[in-house]
């Protein structure tokens, strides 16, 4: 039995050094040299606060504001959560009805009567944002025409023509409009 | 379902064939000892273990050796679990784990499964994360990898004893294989966004003026080996649905390239060792197939989207988007599905719970197959190898002959012990699920109701026992109940497993290799793919519709039928 154990405890005991130690923390050296930003949590400051991340995802309520998908999670990013209800849940359809009732004509950008997979999800389709135009502009005394202006600079497509879906960062925006771009 | 969805699958599933020709060779430059590079911290290993890389095992020895390094790999994070409100690297504070929990998360990591019934920035210290679940993440994707190539080595000798030498194995592929691709994709992670850092989660002031508490932490690292290692346990709770470990589109497809890339190329190095490239090429068209085919039906599912939803006013373009992240839509989500289940990584990047009933049924499906399309890194392979080997058995019957495969004859012995192992998985996962559906204080744990429930439930025992460690979510896993048999449906599937199998490659080693005659049948042609194709649908997956008649299948029609639960 030594003629395993040995090995098997030394095995375990400098690879935990080396993979777990060793190596993660290079990285960490690595990547905060490299890409600071990106490693720190690609966090936005404004006037030396915190205000959020680039990345994630924003609670906006107020109507001069857009708004993003609804979330399981309540945009609580030490926490995020899906729905976890199945396709034949009736209180999914119910989540559902309610919010495509409060979100005008039909029909409804899915994306705006669904939770995402996070609840943290940065993003809302172009057509979940035109839709909201309307409101903000009313909400902020602006010509609808200068907001979907500005809207229009912040419809990213796919990344190198090809990669993911068309979405517009939420909490990008808004600080595009509270900036007075 | 769009024409630029379907460029997103094409080239994400190019990328990762071609890629795997290369690396395949690669791997098998390791399997024979000729990549050195490391050589003095290789040295170094050995000589703190008093360990001899020449000295070959027999198959008994050489599970021996798999068997107590994955012990004490298990011991030391079932300590760190537990202690790890004691230990260093902790900014949040987060106490020890309950024992049911550290039992059930160690088994889970050990095993390759990562099924997690925790959320990551809710429950583990930046310690535990790093030396505990990342070193796992590489010694259990090494010990699949070094257990393949064992195998490899059986087929490809005639009358030996010997399958190589574990340590040397477990050594040279984490050294030389896994720990590179990490660095690099891992530093690639970070350029796209994925946070590494030991600072403390940060306090945000929105601009609503409300506080929103971000979760950072040494991620980028570990979300690498995640990928690659097909472990699949996400840094985060909602695993690569979160933005911050899977950023945008290239992150994505870098991920889901690491999923499918090393199990395919372990197939060129099978066919590498066993010195006929055909040989692996045909396993790989084999997975290949599958996994295309199980992201067209999730594809065309989930992209048709849900009748309830879209009856009460939803805009059928994008599909079905609860639980699904605006960034990847429903084609994107749809790949992964197939490739995190098909290969058994248990990553997600939406929620399977969410999907609707029959692209729910894929990905619970391709774990139930028996996770060999591609399957997890190695354990992908030998499962494969086996299939392979039950597929010449039947196609001996049909004619008469004796089967071979490579030149070697199988017989009773192999295939007595090729269907123990295709048996475990079935007893494991359909016992224990009858057992739980009748537990009230386990069906207690499930969030959706009517047939769904059922396929819950099933679906984490699939998982379980197949290794796989994705969830339909909304499952509460974290009971005693649940976290022991769970953990106990982890053994079962990974050791009661590997076991017949090692046993198989010990008793084909021994055999000599006849040279290939008139009668033999080519086991690299279309034919061949197509039998083994079948075989697998037949012994790996029959077994399981009536579970999923009652499940998927029964929660389809009502949907259709306009019923909710």
């Amino acid at each position: 039995m030594r003629s395993i154990l040995r090995p098997a405890v030394t095995t375990v005991g400098l690879f935990t050094l080396l993979l777990g130690l060793a190596a993660p923390l290079a990285m960490t050296g690595l990547a905060n040299a490299l890409f600071p930003a990106q490693a720190g949590g690609s966090l936005i400051a404004r006037e030396g606060r915190v205000i959020g991340s680039a990345l994630v995802g924003q609670g906006f309520s107020e109507a001069r504001y857009f708004h993003p998908r609804p979330s399981a999670a309540g945009y609580d990013a030490s926490a995020g959560a899906a729905s976890q209800l199945g396709p034949s849940s009736a209180r999914l359809l119910e989540a559902v009805r309610a919010r495509v009732a409060g979100a005008g004509p039909a029909p409804v950008p899915a994306d705006a009567a669904t939770a995402s997979g996070s609840g943290l999800d940065p993003h809302i389709s172009p057509e979940n944002a035109r839709r909201q135009v309307a409101r903000v502009a009313a909400a902020r005394g602006m010509e609808e025409a200068r907001l979907r202006e500005i809207l229009a600079r912040h419809v990213e497509g796919p990344q190198l023509g090809l990669l993911g879906e068309p979405r517009v960062n939420v909490l990008a925006l808004n600080l595009a409009l509270d900036a007075g771009e | 379902m769009t024409l630029l969805g379907w460029a997103q699958i094409a080239l994400t599933l190019a990328l990762a064939a071609l890629a795997a020709v290369p690396l395949g060779h690669y791997a098998a430059a390791i399997a024979e000892g000729r990549v050195r590079w490391l050589r003095p911290l290789e040295a170094l290993l050995y000589r703190a273990g008093g360990i001899d890389p020449t000295a070959g095992q027999g198959w008994r020895g050489y599970v021996l050796a798999m068997l107590a390094v994955n012990l004490a790999g298990f011991l030391l994070l079932y300590a760190l679990l537990r202690l790890q409100g004691a230990l260093p690297l902790n900014p949040r504070g987060l106490p020890g784990l309950s024992p049911w929990l550290a039992f059930n998360t160690a088994v889970s990591f050990v095993t390759n499964t990562n099924w997690q019934a925790y959320s990551g920035e809710a429950a583990m210290s930046y310690l535990t994360q790093m030396a505990g679940l990342t070193v796992q993440n590489f010694l259990s994707a090494a010990t699949g990898i070094a257990l393949a190539l064992a195998f490899c080595r059986a087929l490809a000798a005639g009358g030996v004893a010997r399958l190589g030498n574990f340590w040397a194995d477990l050594t040279r592929v984490t050294l030389y294989l896994l720990l590179p691709l990490a660095l690099l994709l891992g530093l690639a992670l970070v350029a796209c966004g994925v946070p590494q850092t030991l600072a403390d989660y940060a306090e945000a002031r929105t601009l609503e003026g409300g506080t929103q508490l971000i979760a950072l932490g040494p991620a980028a690292f570990q979300v690498a080996i995640k990928q690659l290692g097909t472990n699949g346990g996400g840094f985060f709770g909602v695993n690569s649905a979160h933005p911050l470990e899977n950023p945008n589109a290239l992150s994505n497809l870098l991920q889901c390239w690491a999923i499918l890339v090393i199990p395919f190329a372990l197939c060129v190095t099978f066919g590498r060792l066993v010195g006929d490239a055909r040989q692996g090429r045909a396993l790989l068209a084999v997975m290949l197939g599958f996994v295309l085919a199980g992201t067209a039906a999730i594809y065309a599912a989930e992209a048709a989207g849900n009748p309830l939803h879209l009856a009460a006013g939803l805009d059928p373009a994008p599909g079905n988007m609860e639980g699904k992240e605006v960034r990847f839509g429903t084609a994107l989500s749809a790949l992964w599905a197939a490739a995190t289940t098909g290969a058994s990584s248990g990553s997600v990047n939406a929620m399977h719970d969410s999907f609707t009933p029959l692209g729910g049924m894929v990905p619970l499906f391709l774990i139930q197959l028996g996770e060999v399309l591609p399957g997890g890194v190695g354990s992908g392979l030998y499962g494969m190898l086996v299939f392979a080997l039950l597929a010449v058995f039947i196609a001996g019957l049909m004619v008469g002959r004796t089967p071979e495969y490579l030149g070697k004859k199988v017989q009773a012995r192999e295939i007595k012990l090729a269907m123990l192992a295709v048996l475990v998985l079935p007893a494991a996962i359909l016992g224990l699920t009858a057992v739980s559906l009748v537990l009230p204080s386990a069906t207690a744990s499930l969030a959706n109701a009517g047939p769904h429930g059922l396929s819950e439930m099933l679906y984490a025992y699939s998982s379980a026992a197949g290794n796989n460690g994705s969830a339909f979510g909304g499952l509460t896993a974290d009971t005693p109940w649940f976290n022991t048999t769970l953990g106990l449906a982890m053994l079962l599937g990974r050791y009661a497993y590997l076991v017949p199998v090692m046993a198989i490659a010990g008793s084909l080693a021994a055999k000599p290799r006849a040279p290939e005659g008139a009668g033999t049948l080519p086991t690299h042609g279309p034919l061949f793919a197509g039998l083994l194709a079948g075989v697998i649908l037949i012994l790996g997956g029959l077994q399981f519709l009536p579970s999923l008649a009652l499940g998927p299948l029964a929660e389809h029609f009502s949907l259709l039928a306009g019923k909710t639960f």
